[in-house]
């Protein structure tokens, strides 16, 4: 048995040990918000806090989590009212949307660890983050307004 | 976080979505004519079906086409609320199922706007004037002066005001009105219509709750995981699915039918693992033993089959527009200029790979799937299970991009054969690797173009050629040459006024399963045309914006019939939508004004491109401005799009999509590249698909709207063509260095 916390809530998990963190999130606990993209870690569409930290939720086993605290999208804000939110909103980021949730919490870790980014900052945390609609330049101007707002 | 609030079974949506009593227009008032079991595509004049009133005065407007990202179920419901004279937050948007009472659903060909803007606003207005005579009829005053707006109906005159609520069951009994008598609203009235409103979806979106085909849940469901033949019309010999079976959640396995030619939108085949979650199934399949058999196309080599498209386009071909003598002006020319270009085969790759939910139940079957054709999935499953198509539900959940591929509901058809086989819902994801192994690609075309120009450079004659795997192999596996409908993507509406101008197209065998994606083929053939022009103008040494204006001629409209030549526009009528030179002519001044054009000052490395194309009815021109450093690594500082697409109902998410366009330009040109060796599609996932992230796209788009009067055009795709050729042209003008063949980044930049 693994036990865990996934937005603040205690999680006791039975099932096979190597099954990613994504699957569970989104078949046993029906937190459908973290996306799957690619599966290897490499498009950013799963990107959930585990301790504060980003991390790729599709390549994360359930062995490694006990006692960790895991955060997604659903619990980033109680009114979806986090200033990345917000920024999101107030430009009108999403086209298709489905990428935006790794989007958010990949900008949510950003600022916490910088809270005033650079151009070149932004560029480098946001590469793994793949948005096929294309909306990377309404990504970097919310990255900006959020952190005006948090500044 | 309840499924049955997700999505309720039902299928009679008109019932289930308005309360008694309320106003619809729909069944109720539906011309008799309209019966539901009439196709109304063949009928221009059925508002009824998108819009109902409820006695408390809210307004349900339906979305029936599907939202993969450009904002078309906000963007169309506004347009009805906006003739309505509707408070908007006071308007529920309501996904429609799959119907063919709608007209068409299929959400591709940029063409939403363009075939719906004007009933939506007929919908909208035909209520209005039902509430105004309404509550002309209760005060005694012409319905003339009265007037909708804000959710109630105001007399003027006499400040009188009742609010929709108040009018609905007087409006309901009201007769429907003929359209003649309809009056459309004076633009300058418009409340949202040319100014927006936030997409519905936003705040979901942004935290999460937000459905997409690859989060349906439905009680009882399994998961399903296949093994698919790896070679198009490949067959199973044999396999041996005992490890599968031992993996933990693991269920049982089954076999679906290998598909037949012509492919269409089979379900392909192959052994299905069933589990109780995503990960079992995926563990499962990953145990299966299986021998194939790999059929005919497992000769399929992209390397060989790239160098005979070349050649092919290199000899005379089948000729699809033929003006003046071509072969004539170029044996008597000065200069001959000629150059051939090669585009790779191309995958979708939308972030959410294929996916849907469906369950089979006495002879009917209930779908949830992200599709952009609801309709498609509905005649796609029924034959697949064998009911009929009025048997099939089709609930369309949001898309999480599409371009093209999720028109195509093989995966829909996967789930229902196999929920028919083990009689529970079965949900079908598909992983990255499956998405891009078996995929409907973006062809692959060879293209040759040869030009004879005049002592001052311009061009007399224009021999364009383009080859390439045509669609059509997708629906008739015996089909080599492209349909006109694919020329009339850029090759057959090249628009210069040149006197001798010819267009051939060669025949090709096609390997994989062909489709069509963001732009189709003007991907290619812009790439082609846009990239010819500009070595004609460096050839003549000439400014390239000036050559192209010059070699463009006078604002005409193109009269394809006085040259006999057969052109679609894009299932439009010319007169309508001409090919229209001076709008052409007015994006190119546009993007080079406003880029700064005329007094760019590169520094060495950096270049600047230019490109223009109208597709789907809509004009634009881009700059791209790159930089090559010494390595050979290209970046993209800025990009410029004019845009002309008449009218613009919803400026931001149009900007968006063009914004959008100029990244998916930049993997089209720089990154994307399917490559196949003995039949087998080479690349998996986005570790070797590659497709822009942030540091590769451009660090700025300016999108410049023109918004001009007449009829709105297409949005989502027209903004892909011109982005290669600008990207490459740049790069010329940056390094000397051609490019002929995409992806950029296999060639050598410095």
């Amino acid at each position: 048995m693994i036990h865990l916390k996934v937005n603040g809530a205690s999680k006791a998990f039975s099932g096979d040990p190597e099954m990613p963190l994504l699957w569970y999130l989104r078949d046993e606990l029906l937190l459908t918000g973290s996306k799957f993209g690619c599966g290897i870690g490499i498009c950013g569409a799963c990107t959930v806090h585990v301790n504060g930290q980003p991390v790729r939720s599709c390549v994360v086993a359930m062995s490694s989590l006990a006692g960790k605290e895991v955060i997604t999208i659903e619990g980033l804000s109680l009114h979806a009212d986090h200033p990345v939110q917000l920024a999101w909103a107030q430009i009108n980021v999403p086209q298709c949307g489905y990428c935006q949730s790794g989007q958010i919490m990949q900008a949510a870790a950003l600022l916490k660890s910088k809270p005033n980014p650079t151009a070149h900052d932004i560029d480098e945390a946001m590469q793994g983050n793949i948005c096929r609609c294309g909306t990377y330049q309404r990504i970097r101007e919310a990255i900006k307004a959020a952190a005006e707002v948090k500044a | 976080m309840s499924v049955e609030v997700r999505f309720a079974s039902r299928r009679d949506f008109l019932g289930g979505l308005f309360s008694t009593g309320a106003l619809i227009l729909g069944a109720r008032n539906l011309p008799a004519r309209n019966t539901p079991d009439l196709d109304v595509t063949k009928s221009a004049w059925n508002p009824s079906v998108f819009l109902g009133l409820n006695t408390d005065g809210s307004v349900i407007i339906v979305a029936h086409r599907s939202e993969m990202g450009t904002g078309i179920r906000t963007s169309l419901p506004m347009v009805v609320a906006d003739e309505l004279g509707a408070d908007w937050s006071r308007v529920r948007v309501e996904q429609a199922i799959g119907d063919k009472r709608y007209g068409s659903q299929d959400t591709d060909g940029s063409q939403s706007i363009r075939d719906f803007y004007v009933i939506m606003r007929e919908t909208g207005a035909t209520a209005r004037l039902m509430l105004e005579r309404a509550a002309a009829a209760k005060w005694h005053v012409p319905a003339a002066e009265c007037r909708a707006d804000n959710h109630q109906v105001i007399h003027a005159a006499s400040h009188r005001t009742l609010s929709f609520a108040e009018l609905i069951t007087a409006a309901a009994a009201q007769p429907v009105p003929q359209k003649s008598e309809i009056v459309l609203k004076d633009p300058a009235e418009f409340k949202y219509i040319g100014k927006g409103v936030p997409s519905v979806d936003l705040t979901d979106i942004c935290t999460g709750r937000a459905i997409y085909g690859f989060d349906v849940l439905v009680p009882g469901m399994v998961y399903a995981s296949i093994e698919r033949p790896p070679v198009l019309g490949g067959k199973l010999k044999h396999f041996d699915d005992s490890a599968a079976k031992q993996v933990r959640g693991v269920q049982q396995t089954v076999v679906i039918d290998e598909a037949k030619p012509p492919y269409a939108f089979q379900a392909l085949g192959g052994v299905a693992v069933i589990a109780d979650n995503t990960w079992a199934a995926s563990q499962g399949r990953k145990k299966l033993k299986i021998d194939w058999e790999y059929g005919p196309h497992a000769i399929f080599d992209s390397g060989a089959y790239k160098k005979s498209l070349l050649e092919a386009a290199t000899k005379p071909q089948k000729v699809v527009r033929n003006a003046g003598d071509v072969d004539a002006a170029l044996s008597s020319a000065t200069k001959v200029i000629e150059a051939s270009y090669y585009t790779p085969l191309l995958a979708h790759a939308p972030m959410e790979p294929p996916a849907a939910v469906a369950h089979y139940r006495d002879g009917k079957v209930e779908a949830w799937a992200a599709t952009q054709d609801p309709q498609a999935v509905q005649e796609t499953v029924a034959k697949a299970v064998g009911i009929q198509a009025n048997d099939v539900i089709c609930h369309v959940t949001l898309l999480g991009g599409a371009f093209g591929r999720k028109s195509k509901p093989d995966y829909v058809a996967e789930a229902a054969i196999l929920s028919k086989k083990i009689g529970k819902p079965v949900k079908i994801s598909w992983t990255r690797e499956e998405d891009i192994h078996f995929d409907y690609f973006h062809s692959t075309a060879g293209m040759y173009f040869k030009a004879a120009v005049d002592s001052s450079g311009r061009p007399q004659a224009l021999l364009a050629r383009s080859v390439y795997p045509p669609i059509g192999s997708t629906f008739d596996d015996k089909q080599r040459y492209s349909d006109t409908g694919e020329l009339s993507l850029g090759l057959i509406d090249i628009p210069f006024d040149i006197p001798n101008i010819r267009a051939e197209n060669g025949p090709a065998e096609a390997h994989v399963r062909i489709g069509w994606l963001r732009s189709v083929a003007n991907i290619y053939h812009a790439f082609g045309v846009q990239s010819f022009m500009d070595e004609l103008a460096a050839a003549a040494g000439q400014d390239p914006v000036e050559y192209w204006l010059a070699a463009l001629g006078s604002p005409r409209k193109i009269d394809f019939e006085a040259e006999k030549t057969k052109y679609e526009n894009y299932g439009k009528s010319i007169t309508d939508y001409p090919l229209d030179t001076g709008r052409l002519r007015k994006v190119v001044e546009v993007v080079a004004e406003r880029s700064g054009w005329a007094n760019r000052k590169p520094a060495k490395g950096q270049g600047w491109g230019f490109a223009a194309h109208r597709s789907f009815l809509t004009y634009v021109a881009a700059v791209a401005q790159v930089e090559v450093d010494t390595a050979g690594k290209l970046r993209i500082p800025r990009v410029d799009l004019a845009v002309d697409c008449g009218p613009v109902i919803n400026p931001d998410r149009v900007k968006s999509q063009f914004e959008g366009a100029a990244v998916f330009g930049v993997s089209v040109a720089v990154l994307g590249e399917i490559t196949a060796a003995d039949g087998r599609v080479q690349q998996s996932n986005f570790n070797d698909y590659l497709v822009a992230r942030i540091n590769e796209a451009p660090s700025e788009t300016h999108v410049h709207l023109i918004n001009t009067e007449g009829l709105p055009t297409g949005a989502g795709e027209p903004g892909v063509p011109p982005m290669a050729p600008a990207i490459c042209n740049a790069i010329y003008a940056a390094t000397g260095k051609r490019i002929r063949e995409l992806p950029i980044r296999k060639q050598r930049l410095t």
